[in-house]
């Protein structure tokens, strides 16, 4: 059964991917939605048996890399963790596949974008089935590949393709941080494979680790390594750049891949390997700075901006920000229940952006919409159910989660509690603004644009249901999971698959907070939705009048804190800068000039006396450049060792 | 099976087909086609016999099996042929990739067909004795013959600049061997032979160890070829045909490697600790400094390159760890990049026959006309990117593991290359491939034809297939590289405790 959960997406993918443009669209379509639901539906019993009913397993599937005493299977591990995922991304990619039978179907390579969309899948069950460090690099990777060429989808566009290399380079920073964890985790446990490296964890607290010419404290350097990965996936603060920009994919993949799953695979990843970040309270501080930063930062730039797929964006990655709170705090489960929740509710709101833009004939820009209640009212209910949900409106799936992790934030142990609490406090006021904002210039108001609003129409049924689905999971989602999550039945349910210290004890602190704390959360939605009926119901002209007198710092949000920019001052113009002169006169003038193009422009000169001129040059060429050049650099790179 | 000699009818049956072809008279078009098809044919039946050994090969046995010996050279050299877990895969990967060789010339080549094929086969018998060679003369024979062929094919069939580039190709690659040849002779008069399975137990004294380390090293070093001499690479790439480029980069190049593996180490292993940081730091600079030169090339061939060198840095630094994954590695990477590299090639190839410009920005958009090329391009590029599931992956992620275990900066700076490789080879496909299709010329563009694909699906079933399933490279690799892990290990615990005692 397992098998066929992780494997029915793989046929699909290769089915409408190497036979895609025989059987046509249609077939294609069919088969790969139809493998989702299957893949769904036994996820669904996987949650049921291994989550709730304990039966954790492991299916050895064959073995990969054995090298000395490298030992990597291919197989899989069923346990809640995996358990949790599993129907997190079955549910929400089969819906999404449904749903994109509608949105693309005046796509001509609908064929090569279900195939893609299947091997998306496949590659994030890989990941989180994964029973070792390197089969779950396997997942990583290969999501990344999907979402890749994902967001190039439209391969004509050059924004695409530009969005799509971004995706795909920046999370390959992540990933060097997270090989080089692999490797330090090997060298401390002398395994790859979880059991091991878990059975082994205990014993690395107040070791030291050589590393980079000092010796460190080992847990911290491989919790920070493998977060660094984390923070590429998960899109976190300063290798964030990317998700914005990977909205130029088509939007059932921004739901999809860019909200529900892939980017959450960062969280899975420190939530799995809780037993190295628990002994380090170091990491685990870094990781409350930079999940706070985010979310703070991240709804920030969500206030500004106009274009509606954006604003979720943002959005997601401030949620995200969130769900690294809950980590840093040690509160391992809650994240994991926001994980859960935030995939319903922003894989709605994503899919209710997919409408609307559907509808309104791709025009994403929201300052061109306005008054589409009437003309979408079930998008409409559909996106008013994300919004509650995930502004933490009383009893829907973000209030129980969200909420918990604040309250985890003010209740934890960490130096940074204090930062963590107050930045995810009013990141939940931001929130709070950004969406309603959205709801009401979209759909609220007077039409901006006549033309598109007339023949503005709603989705079909296909597109629909999906919204329907995802709304019973966006309301019922946070109290039917409170109890596992959160409340008494964590320690059955989770069972080994997180590690809590012994002096971990993050669940019950935060239900001892003062009560001013706890409501804190809800008092700043409230505050949210305020300003933004105010701004945007009553007088709109308020918000313009702030926009103008405060420029600078609006220019400041708009343009997304110029991260892009000084990235590209720093990184990208030097690489090339740097590339070109290597080339040019590494290359060129010193290597070639010193060597075969000096010796051949003798040879031209002198014909007759080759052999004592070419021994001339062998010395100075065997000896000089060879050696001399790169003792030198050895010098410098050793020398400080 | 072991009665008829079966290394030396893979080494020389190329030869043999050669012949048929020199003894076909005229010059015309008739005389060209049934060239090609001898030359298929052989370079067919000698990928099948090669496929022979594998049957009779016993991974786990020690030393060298199919052995031959003959006298040959009086006293000093024999006719010693052989091979182990490290030269078998080479072996099967030079006779494997010739008939593609032979298939991407087909119709691209058109002048003197029969001195080319020639020549492809002369090669293709001179890379074999290479690999299977157990003595240093006959060896050293088949290493420096090899040369003339490759200067031949890039200096006559070549592109525009084909004089400079095959010039300087044959400067660089002389120049190491003369030093190397003077090791040779150094060795025979200390050791009194030159056969190889001897001088790997021989145990040559320190000082001397040093020397002819180096002087093996500059040989190996142009072939590889490692950082700063490497310039003869990119030029011999741009102006080579099609099929030259992927000779050189999947099994020339492996030339350099497999000479470390089997002489540089065993026989001088206290040299190969002592120089072991010099050729890590080689390696590294090699991998970011390529890197970041192929990431604004303009020529599609010397950014493929360009990424060759950088994972042949790969390569260097995998062997000169020194321990089990390590070499594993290194020797995996060479497979696969054999294979991988040679099929980029095959693939600029494809378009270049089109359109005979390399040029990237000549290109643009082909995904719309040529779909089966787009993909195929693809999975070559995820492999040279090193994507998990693709044969690429493992040995990268072999060789900086093992680097990581001996050095955390050689790891560290390594991995920057996992960065950077993404960047060069995804901008590349990125103007080639993506991107709206504008361009006149390029709008009555053909796909794949019936040849091109015959080229392509073995290739992207075997980048696939050993991602996912490495053990039998693996697997055939891994006692003979063990053994030449523990031999120098034993040399270097022998070193230290000499030391020890020295200084009491």
């Amino acid at each position: 059964m397992y098998q066929a959960i992780v494997f029915l997406p793989l046929i699909g993918f290769l089915i409408a991917g190497i036979f895609g443009r025989v059987l046509g669209p249609r077939p294609s379509e069919i088969v790969t939605t139809a493998f989702l639901f299957i893949a769904a539906l036994l996820s669904w019993i996987t949650f049921f048996r291994v989550g709730i009913g304990g039966a954790d397993t492991r299916v050895q599937l064959m073995h990969w890399i054995y090298v000395g005493d490298l030992k990597i299977d291919w197989a899989l591990r069923i346990d809640t963790m995996t358990s949790i995922m599993l129907i997190v991304i079955t549910s929400v990619s089969s819906l999404v596949h449904l749903y994109s039978i509608g949105y693309m179907h005046e796509d001509p390579s609908r064929q090569r974008f279900f195939s893609y969309l299947s091997l998306f899948t496949f590659a994030m069950l890989m990941l989180v089935t994964a029973d070792n460090l390197v089969q779950l690099f396997f997942g990583w990777e290969g999501v990344g590949l999907a979402s890749y060429l994902l967001i190039g989808f439209w391969y004509e566009k050059p924004s695409a393709n530009a969005a799509a290399m971004k995706a795909f380079v920046v999370n390959r920073v992540g990933d060097f941080g997270f090989m080089l964890g692999i490797f330090a985790i090997f060298v401390m446990t002398g395994a790859v494979n979880f059991d091991t490296v878990f059975a082994q964890a205990p014993g690395l607290a107040g070791k030291t680790i050589h590393f980079l010419g000092h010796h460190w404290d080992a847990p911290t350097v491989l919790a920070l390594l493998l977060f660094i990965g984390a923070m590429g996936k998960s899109a976190q603060f300063t290798l964030h750049t990317w998700l914005p920009d990977a909205m130029e994919g088509p939007t059932p993949v921004s739901a999809l891949i860019h909200a529900a799953t892939m980017v959450t695979a960062g969280v899975f990843m420190v939530a799995r390997m809780s037993p190295i970040f628990e002994l380090s309270p170091t990491a685990l501080d870094v990781v409350t700075i930079v999940g706070a930063t985010t979310a703070m930062f991240a709804a920030t730039v969500a206030l500004v901006q106009n274009d509606i797929k954006k604003v979720i964006a943002y959005s997601t990655c401030s949620q995200l920000g969130y769900m690294f709170v809950a980590m840093g705090a040690g509160a391992y489960s809650i994240g994991m229940f926001h994980l859960l929740t935030h995939a319903f509710f922003k894989a709605l709101l994503f899919l209710g952006a997919g409408s609307v833009i559907h509808a309104m004939h791709h025009e994403q820009d929201m300052r061109h919409m306005g008054g589409l209640w009437k003309k979408i009212p079930f998008t409409y209910g559909a996106m008013m159910i994300g919004t509650l949900a995930i502004t933490g409106f009383p009893f829907l799936a973000g209030y129980y989660s969200k909420d918990a992790i604040i309250e985890a934030a003010y209740a934890s142990h960490s130096h940074f509690s204090v930062y963590g609490y107050w930045m995810t406090v009013i990141a939940a006021a931001l929130t709070s603004f950004y969406s309603w904002r959205l709801v009401f210039l979209t759909f609220h108001g007077h039409p901006h644009d006549h033309h598109h609003y007339d023949h503005a129409h709603e989705s079909p049924l296909v597109m629909t249901v999906p919204l329907a689905v995802l709304s019973v999971g966006a309301v019922i989602g946070g109290f039917v999971f409170y109890p596992l999550f959160v409340g008494h039945d964590v320690e059955h349910f989770f069972r080994h698959s997180i590690f809590m210290g012994a002096e971990n004890h993050i669940l019950h602190a935060m239900h001892e907070i003062p009560k001013w704390a706890v409501y804190m959360p809800t008092l700043m939605m409230v505050i949210g939705f305020a300003v933004a009926y105010w701004f945007y119901m009553v007088d709109r002209r308020v918000p313009k009048a702030l926009a103008k007198s405060q420029d600078a710092l609006y220019q400041f949000l708009l343009n997304k804190w110029y991260i892009d920019e000084l990235y590209n001052f720093l990184f990208v113009r030097p690489a090339l800068w740097i590339g070109r002169t290597l080339w040019k006169k590494g290359d060129g003038m010193l290597i070639d000039g010193l060597g075969p193009n000096g010796i051949s422009a003798r040879v031209l000169d002198v014909t007759g006396q080759v052999v004592r001129m070419q021994t001339g040059y062998l010395y100075h060429y065997a000896f000089v450049m060879l050696v001399g050049v790169a003792a030198i650099i050895t010098w410098f790179m050793f020398a400080g060792v | 099976m072991s009665d008829w000699p079966i290394l030396s009818v893979v080494t020389f049956l190329p030869l043999v087909g050669a012949l048929f072809i020199f003894v076909v008279r005229g010059d015309d078009e008739v005389a060209a086609r049934n060239a090609r098809w001898v030359a298929l044919w052989t370079t067919l039946v000698t990928f099948l016999v090669s496929l022979l050994l594998l049957p009779g090969f016993d991974a786990a046995a020690p030393g060298f099996q199919f052995v031959e010996k003959k006298p040959w050279l009086g006293e000093i050299a024999a006719y010693h042929m052989g091979v182990d877990g490290i030269s078998l895969p080479l072996v099967i990967l030079s006779t494997f990739l010739m008939p593609f060789c032979i298939l991407a010339s087909w119709e691209s080549v058109k002048k003197r067909v029969k001195e080319y094929m020639i020549c492809f086969l002369v090669l293709e018998t001179l890379m074999v004795g290479t690999f299977c060679a157990l003595d240093l003369v006959l060896f050293y024979f088949f290493f420096e013959a090899a040369l003339i062929p490759m200067f031949l094919i890039i200096g006559v069939w070549g592109g525009a600049r084909r004089i400079y580039a095959s010039f300087k190709f044959f400067l660089y690659t002389l120049l190491g061997s003369v030093l190397m040849m003077l090791a040779i002779m150094a060795m025979y008069w200390q050791a009194g032979t030159t056969d190889v399975p001897t001088l790997i137990q021989h145990g040559f004294p320190a000082q001397m160890q040093t020397w002819l380390w180096l002087a093996f090293f500059a040989s190996f070093a142009v072939k590889m070829p490692m950082w700063p001499v490497h310039t003869w690479l990119p030029d011999a790439h741009v102006e080579a045909p099609t099929a030259g480029s992927v000779i050189l980069a999947g099994v020339l190049l492996k030339m350099g490697g497999y000479g470390f593996i089997r002489y540089s180490l065993p026989m001088f292993p206290d040299a190969s600790h002592y120089f072991a940081p010099l050729v890590w730091t080689l390696s590294v600079v090699a991998v970011i400094y390529t890197s970041l030169v192929a990431l604004v090339q303009e020529d599609i061939k010397k950014l493929i390159a360009y990424s060759s060198i950088a994972h042949m840095g790969f390569v260097t630094m995998g062997i000169f760890a020194m321990n089990e994954a390590g070499l594993q590695g290194a020797m995996f990477l060479m497979i696969s990049h054999g294979f991988v590299s040679g099929a980029l090639f095959l693939c600029v190839g494809v378009i270049y026959d089109r359109l005979h410009t390399r040029d990237i920005s000549a290109y643009g958009g082909l995904a719309k006309r040529m779909p089966l090329y787009a993909g195929a391009m693809m999975v070559f590029t995820m492999a040279n990117v090193g994507l998990p599931g693709t044969s690429g992956f493992v040995g990268e992620f072999l060789t900086m593991f093992a680097a990581f275990q001996k050095n955390t900066w050689v790891a560290f700076f390594a991995a920057t290359g996992v960065i950077l490789s993404a960047a060069y080879a995804l901008w590349l496909y990125w103007r080639v491939i993506f991107g709206p299709l504008e361009k006149e010329s390029l709008m009555k563009m053909k796909d794949l034809t019936p040849r091109e694909i015959v080229i392509m699906v073995p290739l992207v079933f075997l980048t696939i297939l050993f991602g996912f399933w490495p053990a039998p490279v693996l697997d055939m690799t891994s006692h003979a590289v063990n053994f030449v892990v523990a031999r120098t290990e034993t040399a270097a615990s022998a070193a230290k405790t000499a030391a020890l005692l020295l200084s009491h």
